[in-house]
C-alpha cells in the first residue's frame, strides 16, 4: 500500500470523525491500532524492551488520539500527527520507566506497516477496574453514553442531569481514564 | 483489556469537535491573562504618573509595540507548538522579529546617547522592580497559559513551555509598560529583553513537568 493513498484513506476517515460519525471513527482507530501496534513493537525492540508492553501503549496512543482529535487540523496530512503523538506517548513511556529519548530519534515519515496480531492484542488493565476509580458523575456518564450506547438524552434523564453535563463528563472521564491508563502502564 | 473493546467503547456516540477548539482557548488565556496582570499591576505598583501626557503616551506606545512584537510572534508559534507536529517546527523565524527589535533598539539607543551618559541611560531608575514586576506580572498569565495548554497536545513540552514563558512576559511586559518610568530605548533593551529572556528560561524548565498528557 503507497504511502499516499494510506494517507487519503485515513484523512477521509479522520474527516467523518471529527464531524461525529461513529463508524469513521472506528475504522480509524481499527486501523491506527494495526500501525500503532506495529510501530511500539519496533521501537521496544530497537530500545532493548519487551514487546510485551506494546499494547499497552497502542491503547494509551488510542485514546489519547481520541481525546485529543481536536488538536488535529484537516488541512494537514494526518500520518505524521499520529507519529508525533506515538513517538510522544513511547518516549514519555521510556521516561518513566527510565530511557534516554535521544534513542528514539524523530522519524522520517516512512510508509506505515501494519500489525494484527489478533492473539495478543489485549493490554495488561482491565476497563471495568480503571472506570471504578473514576468520580461517579464520570463513571456513569462513560458507562451510559460510551459502554452501553446510550444517546446524551437518554443518559441526561437517567442521571438527572443536562445534556451537555454529560457530554462535559464523558469528556472529562475519558481524560480521567488516560490518566489511569498511564499510571497502569508506568507501574 | 482487549483493543477492540476499546475502540468500540471510544467510538460509540462520537461527538463532533468544534473547529479552532485550541486557538480559542489559548487567545482566551492570553485576554484573561492579560486583564488579570494589568489588575496586578494597577492594585500593586500603580500606573506611572502623568500618564496622558504627551511624552509619557509615546514612550508606553513604543514599550507596547516592542511588547506586541514579542507576544504575536510568540503566540502564533505557540498555536503550533500546542499540537503534535509541533516538534517539527523550526523556532528561529518566529524569534527572529524580536530579536532583530531588540537589536535595532540597543543601536538606535547607543546612538541616540552620548556615550558619557550611556551608563545612566541603562541603569535607569527603577531597574530592580522592572526585572521582578515583568516576571510577576507574567505569572498570572503563564499559569492560564499552562491551563488552556493542557487541554491541547504538544509533544515538544520544554519548547511549548519556554515559548508560553516568553508569551506570558510579553504580557507582563505590556502591563509593566504603563507603569515604567525608564524611556531610554537601552533601559528596555536591556531591561526588558533580560526580564523575557528569564521568563522563558523559567517556562522551558516549568514546561515538561506541567504540560504532560
Amino acid at each position: 500500500m503507497g504511502t499516499s493513498s494510506q494517507e487519503a484513506d485515513l484523512h477521509r476517515l479522520m474527516r467523518g470523525s471529527l464531524s461525529g460519525d461513529s463508524g469513521s471513527h472506528r475504522e480509524l482507530l481499527k486501523l491506527l491500532s494495526g500501525y500503532l501496534r506495529a510501530y511500539f513493537r519496533r521501537k521496544l525492540t530497537h530500545t532493548g524492551r519487551s514487546v510485551a508492553d506494546a499494547e499497552d501503549l497502542v491503547q494509551e496512543t488510542l485514546i489519547a488520539i481520541h481525546i485529543h482529535r481536536n488538536a488535529y487540523d484537516l488541512s494537514r496530512p494526518l500520518v505524521p500527527w499520529v507519529y508525533s503523538i506515538a513517538r510522544y506517548k513511547l518516549i514519555d513511556f521510556l521516561r518513566r520507566t527510565k530511557a534516554l529519548a535521544k534513542d528514539i530519534p524523530i522519524d522520517e515519515v516512512e510508509g506505515l506497516t501494519a500489525h494484527d496480531d489478533r492473539a495478543e492484542v489485549e493490554s495488561a488493565f482491565e476497563l471495568d477496574t480503571l472506570l471504578e476509580r473514576l468520580p461517579t458523575k464520570m463513571r456513569r456518564a462513560i458507562q451510559f453514553v460510551k459502554l452501553k450506547g446510550l444517546s446524551v438524552r437518554e443518559a441526561a434523564e437517567r442521571c438527572g442531569m443536562s445534556e451537555s453535563a454529560i457530554k462535559v463528563s464523558v469528556h472529562r472521564g475519558l481524560r480521567q481514564l488516560s490518566l489511569l491508563v498511564k499510571q497502569e502502564i508506568g507501574s | 483489556m482487549k483493543t477492540d473493546s476499546l475502540i468500540e467503547m471510544l467510538s460509540t456516540n462520537v461527538e463532533p469537535v468544534r473547529r479552532g477548539e485550541i486557538w480559542r482557548s489559548l487567545a482566551l488565556a492570553l485576554v484573561l491573562g492579560l486583564v488579570a496582570a494589568f489588575g496586578v499591576m494597577l492594585v500593586t505598583i500603580g500606573g506611572r504618573p502623568k500618564l496622558i501626557a504627551p511624552q509619557s503616551l509615546f514612550s508606553v506606545a513604543l514599550k507596547t509595540v516592542f511588547a506586541l512584537t514579542v507576544i504575536v510572534s510568540s503566540g502564533v508559534a505557540l498555536i503550533r507548538l500546542a499540537k503534535p507536529e509541533g516538534e517539527r517546527m523550526r523556532l528561529a523565524p518566529y524569534l527572529l522579529p524580536m530579536l532583530l527589535a531588540l537589536l535595532l533598539g540597543g543601536l538606535i539607543g547607543l546612538g541616540l546617547v552620548v556615550s558619557s551618559s550611556r551608563a545612566a541611560a541603562v541603569i535607569g531608575t527603577q531597574t530592580w522592580t522592572c526585572i521582578t514586576c515583568i516576571p510577576l506580572f507574567a505569572l498570572l498569565p503563564f499559569l492560564a497559559l499552562i491551563f488552556a495548554l493542557r487541554r491541547a497536545a504538544p509533544t515538544d513540552l520544554r519548547r511549548t513551555g519556554a515559548i508560553a514563558g516568553l508569551l506570558a512576559g510579553g504580557v507582563g511586559a505590556v502591563v509593566y509598560a504603563f507603569h515604567c518610568p525608564d524611556d531610554s530605548v537601552l533601559f528596555v533593551t536591556v531591561w526588558y529583553g533580560s526580564a523575557l529572556a528569564f521568563c522563558t528560561l523559567i517556562g522551558a524548565l516549568l514546561g515538561p513537568r506541567f504540560l504532560r498528557w
